[in-house]
């Protein structure tokens, strides 16, 4: 077990240090200085230039990229361009939003795809489970972004009962701010409910073909006793391990809600960046959600593992 | 639509039962605070560094007050300064300023913070509007209350730059951390400011002038046209301060619960040609692309109809106003006469903006008609927009709203991306800013005719001024889009 996990440390690092290199060179690549969106139109040569000795992006790139890197290992992001205020701590602050909205979504699909799938499964004989089978490829085919406009359209616009959008910090107003994420949680884990119900029903179905569970329903135990007891560990792997790319997914899909909801998380900050091509920030951002995304695949592989020891 | 005509019965009954409930528990003399929708947010509070609408539409006439204002009708109207008084040769103007004034940082507002001020745009701003105060030769101060400001020469255009930002009265002690902690004299004060949602402005109590009536303005930032327009009609906002889409306003067509103020603004939608390259360095060319346009079915296509065709670069807020539509009728026989039976293939890079993605496809479809064909290149906008045409003059034809005040000027810097030269246009304009009122009236006529004829660019129409608000939104809202500034001062919610 422990030179299976210092080899999936090793690949972590060695993957963080590659995803460090190839965000700094596509920010490089990026049409457009940020000193002249800055200054705008009509700034004067003079103006753009010491603007960019201000902000250090007249030097070599090597040396921009080593200070940046050096940074990051000290958990330093810089200071952003536009804002002039420190990058980590208007990262921190967008994160706790995402990452609400993100659990959020994942809570809600968990709960409609563990009992519906295992549902679906075990009734995969009768129209009941065909039915959900069908909802979930509907569910599949639809992107989150358009799942929270309906949402909208129904919920607030038509109904008025919800919030359309907008975000209340849990410490202002505690029942604003569950009103103010119930639509945002439900696009996000609605479609994410869908896509893992299908993935639920298969590992259940196949694990249910398994000998053991013959022997052990042979054993005198009922379908769902013998599934219960049995099955379900074995069913969680293959759904642990979609669930780790699905939170990727998840995270992506987190960044259009936001823009739907107008909630002021990560991939808000992240599209202002862009457009007002704050590199820095936006550089801070990507790599936090690379090396989210490979921390991701580094536990999926870890808990993996755990659950199989036949893998270690 | 039956279905849809209930819902929108049962949103009403329910809407007016929660401000039924609502209003019970608060005083009916004290107005409400009011949220007001925005597209762009600041990227920081600092205007005087930092380009961009977003900046002076919140903190300019509310926060931060200039020595005038401008009014509705595009006139100078007294602001921190009393009155003043201009020298008989047009070069020295005495400032009256008003007494009782303190920013919101406690210190009193006197001469020395007007000359602080004005000297502060040549030493300190970093945007190149500020080359507008070149013309300022010193400013002194009199006494506390009197601050005197003497021209190198005489300038028509320097007292209504002082109505813009470039007039922004700043204090002494107050200027240490601009980017967040704004400090005016202005009716409102900073409040709070959550980064990537909303800034809150609150009431100066100690305002020297009429009190704002409404305790607290909420500018909200959508970045999503329907998340604005969504939040207007769930009452997450009272104003929709510009409408992104003008299809969009039949949401709002109900005036039992939403009022609709269309006005103009300062923004001409110019289609601009490369005066400096085949086949637009040919005036026969750009003036065929003039008569190729029906501009009144293409503002009916493109904008729903809103705003006004113009003719020339000169909004009809400006005194000196001529509609200039006349100048090429829509016309294809003429244009294919005028091209000779040539066709062309052309680069038309746009901004990927709205009203630009729009009007770009009935331009290329009319002037096909007469043998030009536009290659429709859209650009993300600012960086690349303004990289590939701005900078690099790199187009043949583009689409943008331009919307400085009184920005005709910018015709006569044969360096800008229209690469337009002719030099009597720069002489005209000389002439208008020294000259009288009348004289400049006359030569700023001239001069909107004179690019009109020579077809440096074709205006597509004026960028209308779009505001939708709840019905209990009472007292000024602007109708006319003229001020950098979006004045929350008389605004009052019932």
């Amino acid at each position: 077990m422990i030179a299976y996990l210092a080899k999936r440390v090793a690949v972590l690092l060695a993957s963080t240090a590659t995803a460090g290199v190839v965000v700094f060179a596509f920010m490089a690549l990026l049409p457009g200085d940020p000193a002249e969106v800055a200054l705008g139109v009509n700034a004067t040569p003079e103006a753009v230039e010491a603007l960019r000795g201000q902000w250090g992006t007249d030097r070599p790139p090597l040396t921009q990229f080593l200070d940046w890197i050096g940074g990051l290992a000290t958990g330093d992001f810089g200071v952003s361009y536009v804002t002039s205020s420190p990058i980590g701590q208007q990262i921190g602050e967008r994160l706790g939003v995402t990452l609400t909205l993100v659990l959020g979504g994942m809570v809600i699909a968990l709960i409609v795809a563990v009992p519906a799938g295992t549902f679906a499964a075990v009734h995969h004989r009768n129209p009941l489970g065909a039915l959900i089978s069908a909802f979930s490829q509907v569910g599949i085919a639809v992107p989150a972004f358009l799942a929270g406009i309906l949402l909208v359209f129904v919920f607030a616009v038509q109904a008025q009962a919800l919030p359309s959008g907008g975000y209340v910090p849990p410490a202002e107003n505690p029942s604003m701010w569950f009103q103010s994420l119930l639509l945002p949680w439900l696009s996000l884990g609605l479609v994410q409910g869908a896509v893992l119900t299908r993935y639920v029903r298969s590992a259940v179905l196949e694990v249910m073909r398994e000998d053991y569970l013959r022997t052990a329903r042979a054993k005198g135990r009922g379908r769902m006793g013998a599934l219960w007891r049995h099955g379900l560990r074995n069913a969680a792997i293959p759904v642990v391990t979609v669930l780790g790319l699905q939170l990727a997914t998840l995270l992506i899909g987190a960044v259009v809600v936001e823009r739907v909801f107008v909630i002021p998380g990560l991939g808000d900050l992240l599209l202002n960046g862009v457009a007002q091509r704050d590199l820095l920030l936006v550089q801070g951002v990507v790599m936090l959600l690379v090396v989210a995304v490979l921390l991701v695949n580094f536990v999926v592989d870890v808990a993996y593992a755990v659950l199989d020891p036949r893998l270690r | 639509m039956r279905r849809f005509g209930i819902w929108m019965a049962l949103g009403g009954l329910l809407l007016s039962a929660a401000c039924g409930g609502g209003s019970a528990g608060t005083p009916a003399t004290a107005a409400k605070p009011l949220a007001v929708g925005f597209v762009a947010e600041p990227a920081n509070l600092d205007f005087t560094a930092t380009e961009g609408a977003a900046i002076p539409q919140a903190l300019l006439v509310n926060v931060y007050e200039g020595l005038v204002k401008l009014d509705q009708d595009g006139k100078i109207q007294p602001l921190l300064a009393e009155k003043w008084e201009v020298s008989p040769d047009n070069k020295t103007y005495t400032f009256t300023l008003r007494k009782g004034v303190t920013f919101t940082n406690g210190a009193p507002f006197t001469a020395d913070d007007v000359v602080f001020s004005v000297d502060r745009v040549k030493s300190d701003w970093k945007l190149k509007i500020k080359t507008q105060m070149d013309v300022v030769d010193k400013v002194e101060k009199k006494d506390d209350h009197t601050a005197v400001v003497t021209l190198k020469r005489p300038s028509n255009g320097w007292l209504y730059s002082m109505a813009t930002r470039l007039g922004a009265m700043f204090s002494r002690t107050g200027v240490a951390d601009l980017a967040n902690k704004p400090v005016g004299t202005g009716p409102y004060q900073l409040g709070s400011w959550k980064r990537g949602d909303s800034i809150q402005l609150t009431a100066n109590e100690k305002y020297w002038g009429t009190k704002p009536q409404v305790p607290r303005i909420t500018l909200k930032y959508f970045k999503d046209a329907t998340a604005m327009n969504n939040a207007l009609l769930t009452g997450g906002i009272d104003i929709i301060s510009a409408v992104q889409a003008p299809e969009s306003l039949a949401q709002f067509a109900d005036p039992n619960r939403f009022q609709v103020v269309e006005g103009t603004t300062n923004g001409e939608v110019v289609l601009s040609m490369n005066n400096a390259r085949p086949p637009f360095n040919d005036k026969k060319v750009r003036q065929a692309v003039r008569h190729a346009i029906d501009h009144r079915a293409l503002l009916d296509t493109a904008w729903a109809g809103r705003g006004q065709l113009i003719g020339s670069m000169v909004p009809p807020t400006d005194p000196w106003y001529e509609d200039r539509t006349g100048d090429y009728p829509y016309d294809v026989a003429k244009a294919k006469e005028l091209l000779g039976g040539k066709t062309h293939n052309v680069k038309m890079r746009i901004p990927n903006l709205p009203y630009a993605v729009a009007a770009a496809q009935v331009v290329k479809s009319q002037l096909a008609q007469v043998g030009i064909n536009a290659e429709i290149d859209p650009l993300e906008f600012p960086a690349r927009w303004l990289d590939v045409v701005f900078k690099q003059g790199d187009y043949d034809l583009s689409i943008i709203n331009h919307v400085e005040p009184r920005d005709m000027g910018i015709f006569a810097d044969k360096s800008y991306y229209f690469h337009y030269d002719n030099p009597e246009f720069g002489k005209l304009l000389a002439s208008a800013d020294s000259g009288t009122e009348e004289e400049q009236a006359a030569d700023l006529k001239a001069a909107a005719k004179l690019l009109s004829d020579d077809a440096a660019a074709d205006w597509l129409f004026l960028f209308p001024n779009l505001i939708v608000a709840r019905k209990d939104v009472t007292g000024g809202l602007p109708k006319n889009g003229i001020s950098e500034a979006f004045d929350f001062t008389a605004l009052t919610k019932q």
